[in-house]
């Protein structure tokens, strides 16, 4: 839509329009003006970081989600969606990441549910439903008995049921969200040929991912998005990585991050070999104190399971331990609090605050033993301490007996992290830190961030954002599929580089 | 939070008193009621204000009452323990069995208090150590324990318990105060003191709002959740000395539906069945309007299976009502 390809002869009018499409959440811009057009019998690729705005789109088009302003045409008339089922009822169907199917319910059933074939007195027809299930299963060259009940499926087979279900209801348009995200290389190839099947049949399909490779294996089309806007778009065969790294990525940092230069003293954690069955592999890496280490990677790299085994949460199954030069053995929580290692959670809902109990007692959890004397709680040192770090926080809340779950999500992310500090911890590892925070509360636990590891504190920082990774580490670790595959200094990084190792795409020329 | 002005602001620690809190309490609902069913039955029945009749009217409730207090901690930590009457219908059964043995009163306690712990930590084990949801445990349990009762029983009883073993149920502490009222009150105390005063009593609140972020505050949850299913299985082991006492005989349908009682009074004592709140004194101030209400029917003859419908209709109502009194309350602040 920015440079119209004027090689292509097949360019015919979209299925889908949308234009000045915007949306906002409390404190976050989701969408701003995204303009996409979507083509029958063609894959459209919608390419982005994690919080670009590709979800919400989704949302949107499905009906889950209405947008503040813009239009949605479909074919050419102007149409809104109101609830999921006025989408559904236009044609549009998504497949997610995990799509909601019914383990107990048989295939035939888990793809005509809510509009079965009914028989004259209004029951389910059965044998039709077999019949009909039986032939959109073959469509798509799926070998599944329509009878089969779904937990006896595997992962691959149940997307074909999604994908069966997506077409029964005579969807005009797919959306794939990371369809391929846990499936084998086998399953992959396998969802490519019924993509082009699809196709074929003259679907217009949306194919959301942000693997490199796929998008110049399938689509045809693509569009990047950032910061909730499309930045750049066009045919993926007039393109190539570097451009699409390039747009990803923008020019620009507008945000300001005030990492001050800290001394950086000698290691305080040394991790080798580290390993779990499933999430990750023969991890190694040293951490200084002082440091700010960035984690970077793709979700699913294998980046917040590390941080629950170093926190006694997961069990690593191999691979050594030191602090401060000795080793140590972590198996719970309490272990890793009484080593000096915190853990602020990403699920800061479920893992990090506890709704229902006042504020001054969520910071004092972990600090009982200190605030209490002979196992009776002194709640004047409770409150003492709860204010010291809160106003070293700068939370914002009327008072410090209110439920901490009455706080905006930033206010509770400094309750977290105050909670964390009053037990004056060597090693904090922050797990998205500012994920779904608002912009003032996100630039306060940065700033507070720098002055801890100005302060000697040694710090590990998860995150998928870009600008914050490189605003405020000293160090970056790139991680892919569970394993390392970058550990790159501050001098000289660039978020092309990070995209590149953490997207597994070898430098090009 | 538009403001761009980001002055360090003093965050006050209440914005009201614990009094003024207190008064707007469930707890002082609860008083109100209790004092209402008093004077009811005051006017219903002119037996009810004679001190002895109304000390009569406490063994209605203490031993239920002994149990709720152990029952209001599982609770308030999002767990539930359901076989507590079987678990005294096993410990009296033990009892009878020591009793055959020729055990004397003190071995007698030894074993309703051992037995009782053994069975608490039976429960404990499963839901923690096997991470197995406590309600499903303890309907399982609760068909176990008195199961193995009605094995060693059959139609049998066991009878004639030394005389000075029936002081736990029968002995007056100090004039018309019984020996169960006294041990209730220092049972409670106990127990207000654990729930809210000891750090351990805070666990009990965090694991109760959020297990997740409790585990993930470095709270051995699994170790607190045994601990309060050995302490329910000890207040059932306690119940069991009283009540078998105070009947001076064991059968194995002792004590049956105890357990839907006590968590009636539990739940009208403010403890929510979600988990996550409520005190110690609400469940005190409920265990006292309970019996209250068991003496008023007996008092103008109301027949057992109207209490046992009204019972019902309760443990409804008082699950019900905290949540429309909260929701009501939560739109006053709003």
């Amino acid at each position: 839509m920015l440079h119209a390809p004027s090689t292509s002869i097949r360019a015919k009018t979209p299925l889908l329009t949308l234009s000045g499409i915007s949306k906002g959440f409390p404190g976050v811009r989701a969408l701003a003006g995204v303009a996409l057009e979507i083509f029958p019998g063609e894959v459209t690729a919608l390419i982005g970081e994690n919080g670009a705005g590709k979800s919400t789109l989704v949302k949107i088009l499905t009906g889950i989600y209405q947008p503040d302003a813009g239009t949605i045409r479909l074919g050419g008339a102007e149409v809104s969606f109101r609830a999921a089922h006025d989408a559904a009822a236009a044609g549009i169907t998504a497949i997610h990441q995990e799509t909601v199917l019914f383990d107990e319910l048989s295939v035939a059933e888990n793809i005509f549910l809510g509009h079965a074939p009914r028989s004259r007195f209004g029951l389910i027809d059965w044998p039709a439903m077999r019949r009909n299930a039986a032939a959109l299963l073959d469509r798509i060259g799926a070998r599944i008995a329509p009878e089969t009940r779904l937990r006896d499926l595997g992962l691959a087979s149940r997307h074909l049921v999604a994908i069966a279900r997506a077409l029964s209801v005579e969807a005009r348009i797919v959306i794939m969200d990371e369809p391929t995200a846990s499936l084998s290389h086998k399953e992959i190839a396998e969802l490519y040929e019924l993509i082009e099947r699809l196709k074929a049949e003259g679907k217009a399909i949306l194919f959301i991912s942000h693997k490199f490779e796929e998008i110049f294996r399938i689509s045809d089309r693509y569009c990047v998005f950032r910061d909730g806007e499309c930045v750049g778009g066009g045919m993926t065969a007039e393109t190539d990585h570097n451009e699409l790294v390039r747009l990803m990525v923008g020019r620009s940092v507008d945000q300001i991050f005030p990492k001050t230069a800290a001394e950086i003293g000698a290691p305080v954690l040394s991790v080798s070999g580290y390993s779990h069955p499933t999430e990750f592999e023969d991890i190694g890496f040293e951490l200084r104190r002082g440091e700010i280490l960035g984690f970077y990677g793709l979700i699913g790299a294998g980046r917040s399971e590390i941080m629950q085994a170093l926190f006694g949460i997961t069990r690593a199954s191999s691979g050594t331990l030191r602090i401060d030069g000795k080793a140590a053995r972590i198996r719970t929580p309490a272990e890793a609090i009484a080593q000096g290692i915190v853990y602020v959670p990403e699920e800061r809902g479920q893992q990090g605050t506890i709704a229902g109990l006042p504020i001054f007692q969520n910071i004092t959890l972990p600090s009982l033993a200190k605030t209490s004397r002979a196992g009776f709680i002194r709640l004047a040192e409770e409150f003492a301490l709860a204010r010291e770090y809160t106003a070293r926080l700068n939370l914002r809340a009327a008072a410090l007996d209110r439920d901490v779950g009455t706080l905006s999500g930033g206010n509770q992310q400094k309750v977290v992290i105050a909670k964390w500090l009053a037990t004056r911890p060597k090693i904090i590892i922050l797990d998205e830190p500012t994920k779904g925070v608002d912009i003032g509360s996100k630039a306060a636990i940065h700033a507070f961030m720098s002055e801890l590891a100005a302060r000697g504190l040694s710090i590990i920082m998860v995150s998928s954002e870009i600008p914050e990774i490189l605003g405020m580490s000293d160090r970056v670790i790139v991680m892919r599929e569970g394993r390392i595959v970058a550990s790159l200094p501050r001098e000289g990084l660039g978020a092309e580089m990070l995209v590149r190792a953490a997207a597994g795409i070898r430098e090009a020329a | 939070m538009s403001s761009a002005k980001r002055t360090p602001m003093v965050i006050p620690d209440r914005l009201e008193s614990r009094f003024a809190a207190g008064l707007k309490s469930w707890e002082m609902l609860l008083i109100a009621v209790a004092l209402a069913v008093f004077a009811v039955n005051a006017l219903a029945s002119p037996h009810f204000l004679n001190p002895w009749n109304l000390s009569d009217a406490t063994f209605n409730f203490t031993e239920k009452a002994m149990i709720a207090m152990a029952m209001a901690l599982l609770i308030i930590a999002g767990e539930i323990d359901l076989s507590v009457a079987a678990i005294i219908a096993l410990a009296s059964t033990a009892m009878g069995l020591a009793l055959q043995f020729g055990a004397d009163t003190p071995v007698l306690v030894l074993t309703g208090l051992a037995t009782g712990l053994l069975c608490g930590a039976f429960n404990g084990l499963l839901v923690s150590g096997f991470a197995l949801p406590s309600i499903v445990v303890t309907i399982g349990t609760m068909s176990l324990f008195r199961g193995i009762a009605y094995i060693i029983l059959g139609d049998q009883a066991f009878t004639g318990y030394p005389s000075e073993f029936a002081y736990f149920g029968q002995g007056y502490a100090w004039w018309v105060f019984s020996f169960e009222l006294a041990l209730f009150a220092a049972i409670a105390l106990a127990f207000g003191i654990l729930l809210h005063a000891t750090s351990f009593g805070r666990l009990v609140y965090a694991i109760g709002n959020n297990p997740t972020g409790a585990l993930f505050s470095g709270i051995r949850v699994a170790r607190v959740k045994f601990i309060l299913f050995l302490l329910t299985g000890l207040m059932s082991g306690i119940a069991a000395i009283c009540l078998t006492s105070r009947l001076g005989s064991t059968r194995p349908s002792i004590a049956l539906g105890w357990e839907l009682e006590v968590v009636t009074m539990v739940v009208l004592g403010g403890v929510s069945i979600l988990g996550g709140s409520g005190s110690i004194l609400g469940v005190v101030i409920a265990a006292f309007i309970m019996g209250m209400v068991t003496f008023g029917f007996g008092l103008v003859n109301v027949p057992g299976i109207v209490m046992s419908i009204f019972i019902g209709l309760l443990l409804i109502a008082v699950i019900a009502a905290p949540i429309l009194w909260r929701r009501l309350r939560g739109e006053g602040f709003a």
